[in-house]
């Protein structure tokens, strides 16, 4: 395996510094995570850094905290592992916790980070979809300030988002939810662990009642589209029905409908499209079912599945 | 452009002027002088570098020496308890849990974690925890024994002392 070629690495201690080191050192500049994805691409697909900026020395930039209206501020370098083990995200939104648990092995998800892992806008990225239905907003902070956009229109397209050089993910922002809010996230892949997904779904669904009345939908999508994405019409076709095994059938094709996959070395789009189908519909009858507590993860994969 | 960086490795302080592109498993292994850690794939999937950094097992093929200032780690070689070897170790022996042994290393530290955590570990969770690590000579029914007898010995002595 290919060894790095030589760069400097700069480890500021604030977030002003960080982006005072890219205007300072000019073009070339890589920021640094978990470097899951970094050194992969360094070793792998010929990146070649003048330099690199570790962000891990930035207090700020770590912890997940619950605000009195039950907002989350989520650190962008909370490890993969820490939201996947935190009983807060457990409790609120155990499909988040299920999602970041999907990515790679207990040592990937150690060192991966929820910021770098968006900030790479890999399409098949497990956590996003479960981002989207939360409504999730980042906040990236440059030289002259910060801004906040939602997480579906940070993507911009396979590794794009609207991050400039010298730009710094710092945070993942959660509205609260609605108090009935319930999600489920399946990740569809020929290996169970250790693999990438060839589709992606979350859905999350308030469905009142024991008719199951839908008060609020939100799906979304990866590893199907260029960006991970929202499917509104399909959330629309749901909304104050009741959610049935064949309004969900109908839902799921919809969601097919809007998806774009490619064909690849995983998957045919074809294949991609039909499995958007069922495994929306499955994901949408399991929301509306509600969470089940302390099933293994055997019990709750077979539960996804059937 | 080298960096100066002290770590703790296995217990002692060292203080060293690496470069900081250096791998944390080239580290190791050519300046340091400690093999037990292997390189497998290279790019995170095969689990064979493990390596536990501030006590929790990471790839070592992933880690930059120019992230390590202040850093704890523990290799293989750290494993053992002076003379002994670690129960981990011990099971491993005992069960017959290694082949050619080259994924061992890491099979051993990512053990070493799910029982810190967790020392009464289902089937499942034992092999939740190793999914990240490949063994190629043969299955995992070994490996997997040898987890649950290490497990049984720590309840053993924790209930001992």
């Amino acid at each position: 395996m290919k060894r790095p070629e030589p760069f400097e690495v700069f480890q500021p201690v604030s977030i002003r510094e960080a982006c005072e080191l890219f205007s300072k050192h000019g073009p070339g500049g890589h920021l640094l995570a978990g470097g899951t994805d970094l050194v992969i691409a360094i070793k792998e697909k010929g990146l070649v850094p003048r330099y690199v900026v570790d962000l891990k020395k930035i207090p700020s930039l770590t912890g997940i905290r619950e605000a009195s209206d039950g907002s989350l501020t989520i650190g962008a370098l909370t490890t993969m592992r820490e939201i996947e083990t935190s009983l807060l995200i457990r409790r609120k939104y155990p499909f988040l916790a299920q999602s970041a648990a999907e990515v790679g092995s207990i040592q990937i998800r150690n060192r991966a980070t929820i910021g770098g892992n968006m900030a790479n806008a890999t399409p098949s990225a497990d956590v996003a979809p479960a981002l989207l239905i939360l409504n999730a907003r980042v906040k990236v902070s440059r030289s002259d300030g910060e801004k906040i956009v939602l997480l579906e229109e940070f993507f911009i397209g396979p590794g794009k988002t609207i991050m400039q050089q010298g730009d710094v993910l710092t945070e993942i922002l959660i509205p609260p939810s609605p108090p009935d809010f319930c999600g489920e996230y399946i990740k569809f892949s020929p290996r169970e662990m250790m693999d990438l997904a060839y589709v992606g779904v979350a859905v999350g669904v308030v469905a009142e009642g024991t008719r199951k009345l839908c008060r609020d939908a939100r799906i979304a999508l990866c590893a199907v589209s260029p960006t991970p994405i929202r499917t509104r019409k399909a959330e629309a076709l749901l909304l104050n029905r009741e959610i049935t095994a064949s309004l969900a059938e109908r839902v799921g094709e919809e969601a097919s409908n809007e998806c774009k996959p490619i064909s690849d070395v995983r998957s045919s789009a074809a294949y991609r499209k039909e499995m958007v189908r069922v495994n929306t519909r499955r994901a949408l009858l399991n929301a509306a079912a509600g969470y089940v507590d302390n099933l293994s993860w055997t019990a709750r994969r077979d539960r996804r599945y059937s | 452009m080298n960096t100066r960086i002290q770590i703790r490795l296995n217990g002692k302080i060292l203080a060293l002027t690496v470069p900081p592109f250096k791998l944390l498993l080239d580290l190791l292994r050519d300046e340091i002088g400690l093999t037990g850690t292997k390189e497998g794939c290279g790019t995170g999937d095969c689990g064979a570098c493990t390596v536990l950094l501030n006590s929790k097992p990471v790839n070592s093929c992933l880690v930059l020496s120019g992230e390590l200032d202040g850093a704890d780690i523990v290799t293989i070689e750290g494993l053992k308890i002076g003379p002994h070897l670690h129960p981990v170790q011990q099971a491993f022996v005992q069960e017959g849990g290694a082949q050619c042994g080259y994924c061992t290393p890491g099979m051993l530290m990512m053990t070493k974690s799910l029982l810190d955590e967790n020392q009464n570990p289902t089937e499942e969770e034992i092999r939740f925890a190793l999914s990240g690590n490949l063994c190629r000579c043969t299955g995992y029914a070994k490996i997997i024994q040898a987890v649950q007898t290490a497990a049984a010995e720590l309840r053993k002595n924790e209930a001992g002392k």
